[in-house]
């Protein structure tokens, strides 16, 4: 659970380029070291718009990423980009976190009146990033148990039925039309509205890429967070010198963020989202020809020596300059400064008020939910 | 043709986004930061891309003659 496996690590270290056959029967490179998947991030060489298609290996992480600003390249995926990249700016995002603030003390003032052991999941975890990317979005947060489980199906890995995806996407799609015209009647001070401006007024995005961009907004801005909340506290759980020394001093949460995103896996699979080289591209002293499909394994990335001495202890006052944890290049996460700011609110909040909350459970008797390319915890017992 | 005086501020966190957008105008340098390929440029609409979605607003264009505010505006 917390770590990559042997032979990743193996192939990092004496075959860090590779051609193979990867799981879903096609045929990829596994590039592993550090420095070669930032290249693969962030080189417009390799091509995320050129990678979706039946030929392309998806490592896993099924169809949640076609068709969407995730699957583009400059200068479409920058048009898009640009109309939400204000909404979350550092600055931007400073000026919420005393909201989050708040909305943490609630979820804690009101887990605490939980008979004991309490599920972190259905009373944190989800509830706070869903909460905040829905004012951020303007959806309304009661129509959470609409949403939740086509937001689930959307995030299928490749095991699930692409019918039952498709139907989910179209129900989110339909969701979030009726939301756009009731939102076109009655304007606010949110980030639909403001997209709703961008392609009435201005035309800078169709009505569909209005409803795709929205949809994933809402998909991508809190089924990530969430995870990362509870991963974060299985870490801590797993390394109790690290959480003592966290307790004792929350003036190191931003740091052991950082520490926390480098080490705690995200994706189910490990992987990034498959690149298609555009020209014949070197890396690490291998050519890779044109048109070959990538895989910046971004979990073993994390956990090169050559970015974090010793990598796999997991360490929080490590001074990490930066890593891969929310990816690079132009899809570097859009949200990255507001789940640095929430998992930091979380995680201070959480430490801060329950300073002898534990898991109810062995972490061997924890379940993710099948079937998902985000790692999702069915539940997270816990005492305080 | 307008010519730009482009700055990268210690803001930056290497997230790469500009030089995804813009790979003739910004290259990383060896502190891990991004940095303007030159610092006088031809003006060019991706850089005020790459300007306008900086995750954390570290990159300033100006226009190099008159030294106004290019982006952000």
């Amino acid at each position: 659970m917390f770590h990559p496996s042997p032979e990743m690590k193996e192939l990092q270290r004496s075959n860090p380029v590779v051609r193979t056959r990867l799981p879903d029967g096609r045929v990829g490179w596994l590039v592993t070291r550090y420095d070669d998947v930032r290249q693969v991030l962030i080189d417009p060489r390799f091509s995320r718009a050129a990678a979706v298609g039946p030929e392309v290996p998806d490592a896993g992480l099924g169809q949640a990423a076609t068709d969407t600003i995730l699957s583009m390249d400059p200068p479409e995926h920058t048009r898009l980009r640009r109309l939400v990249a204000g909404a979350f700016t550092a600055r931007r995002v400073e000026a919420l976190r005393p909201r989050v603030t708040k909305l943490v003390d609630e979820l804690i003032d009101h887990l605490i009146t939980l008979p004991q052991p309490a599920d972190l999941v259905e009373n944190f975890s989800f509830p706070l990033p869903v909460q905040v990317i829905c004012e951020l979005l303007g959806v309304p947060p009661a129509d959470r148990h609409l949403f939740h489980e086509w937001s689930d199906t959307v995030l299928s890995d490749i095991s699930g039925d692409p019918a039952e995806i498709e139907a989910a996407f179209a129900e989110l799609s339909g969701y979030f039309a009726r939301l756009l015209a009731a939102k076109r009647a009655q304007p606010a001070d949110d980030l639909m509205t403001a997209l709703i401006e961008a392609r009435d007024a201005q035309d800078r995005l169709s009505e569909s890429e209005l409803v795709r961009l929205c949809l994933t907004l809402l998909v991508a801005g809190h089924e990530t967070t969430a995870n990362q909340i509870n991963m974060f506290l299985l870490v801590l759980h797993e390394h109790p010198e690290q959480l003592h020394r966290l307790r004792g001093d929350l003036a190191m949460i931003p740091q052991a963020v950082e520490e926390l995103m480098r080490f705690a896996q995200l994706g189910a699979s490990g992987g990034g989202l498959p690149r298609v080289t555009t020209e014949e591209v070197e890396l690490s002293g291998v050519r890779i020809p044109k048109g070959e499909a990538v895989i910046p394994v971004i979990t073993v990335a994390n956990r090169d020596p050559a970015l974090a001495p010793d990598p796999d202890r997991v360490d929080v006052a490590r001074p990490l300059t930066t890593h891969l944890g929310f990816g690079a290049g132009v899809h570097h996460c859009l949200g990255a400064q507001l789940a640095r700011m929430e998992l930091q609110e979380a995680l201070r909040g959480l430490l801060g008020r329950l300073p002898r909350m534990e898991l109810a459970v062995p972490v061997a008797g924890l379940a993710f939910k099948n079937g998902m390319i985000v790692r999702s915890l069915q539940s997270l017992p816990v005492r305080w | 043709m307008a010519a730009w005086r482009v700055t990268v501020s210690d803001e930056c966190i290497a997230s790469g986004s500009c030089l995804g957008i813009a790979p003739k105008r910004f290259a990383l340098g060896d502190d891990g930061r991004s940095h303007p390929a030159s610092a006088l440029m031809a003006a060019d609409e991706a850089v005020l891309d790459a300007a306008a979605s900086c995750p954390m607003e570290a990159i300033a264009v100006r226009d190099a003659q008159t030294g106004e505010p290019v982006e952000p505006r």
